[in-house]
């Protein structure tokens, strides 16, 4: 999987490529982790829009991200979630924590 | 119920092989005709019990994984995942949302998203002896 981000003025958006397993989510996490560090954002979109497939090791990376960035005081949702991930933040409950919204396609 | 056909895989238990058993399980049920959700489910089910075997059942070897997909009367998928590693003391509370032994990048909802996503979920496991995973999910044929 691939993470690609912008910021600006506050907001972090970390878009999210591919398929996320545990395989993928150690190298995914270290990369999120620095580009945190280093902007240090108010707000994190995690944008879901080209995630083609996640387990649970995309609840744990959601949940790692939302507690980092509340460390600063800020807060993290999910947007444009598909129905493949969507259906396992579904499953998980998380989505009674953190904000998701889906892809307008659905 | 009778076996229409059945696939074996064998494999060390490197997470490098969790997509892999991904792909080959979505391969195997692509001739039941599945909807795309039905493939979703599948390969997810798939996953957490294979990244479960890689991740937890061989802290300090890399052991191996057996998956069998079997296909069976009126269009049910089987799927197995075994490992021959440490074994689960207490199924019933490993099986418990949000029960984890591995620390934060895991969730603990492994057990709950195999048991949402397919029909049913067995989980027969010894101390020291391994763990097997059983799961089946029926596959409604398509426009019915
Ligand atoms: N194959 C296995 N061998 C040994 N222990 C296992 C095995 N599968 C599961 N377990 C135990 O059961 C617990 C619960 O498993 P489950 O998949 O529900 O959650 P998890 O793997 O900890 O987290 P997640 O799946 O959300 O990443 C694990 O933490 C582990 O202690
Ligand atoms: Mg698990």
């Amino acid at each position: 999987m691939k993470v690609l981000s912008s910021y600006q003025a506050g907001k972090l958006t970390l878009f999210l490529k591919g398929e996320l397993d545990h395989h993928e989510a150690a190298a995914a996490l270290r990369k999120i982790s620095r580009t945190m560090d280093d902007y240090l954002p108010r707000e994190c979109v995690i944008d879901m829009g080209g995630l083609t497939f996640m387990d649970s090791s995309g609840i744990a990376l959601i949940l790692k991200i939302s507690k980092l960035v509340g460390e600063t005081g800020g807060r993290a949702w999910v947007e444009n979630a598909k129905s493949q991930p969507l259906k396992v933040i579904d499953a998980s409950g998380i989505d009674r924590i953190i904000k998701v919204t889906t892809g307008a396609e659905q | 119920m009778k076996q229409l056909n059945y696939i074996k895989l064998e494999f060390p238990a490197r997470s490098v092989n969790e997509g892999f058993a991904r792909a080959a399980a979505a391969a195997f049920a692509a001739q039941m005709d599945p909807t795309m959700e039905e493939l979703g489910d599948v390969k997810t089910a798939v996953s957490e019990a294979v990244t479960n075997a890689i991740v937890h059942a061989y802290p300090d070897t890399v052991g191996t994984v057996q998956m069998r997909l079997r296909l069976l009367d009126g269009n049910t998928l089987e799927i197995m995942v075994r490992d021959r590693g440490r074994g689960i003391p207490d199924v019933k509370k490993a099986m418990e949302p949000m029960f984890s032994t591995g620390g934060e990048e895991r969730s603990g909802m492994g057990f709950t998203i195999m048991g949402s996503f397919m029909d049913s979920l067995r989980v027969r496991s010894a101390v020291d002896r391994g763990t097997t995973v059983t799961m089946s999910k029926r596959i409604r044929a398509k426009g019915s």
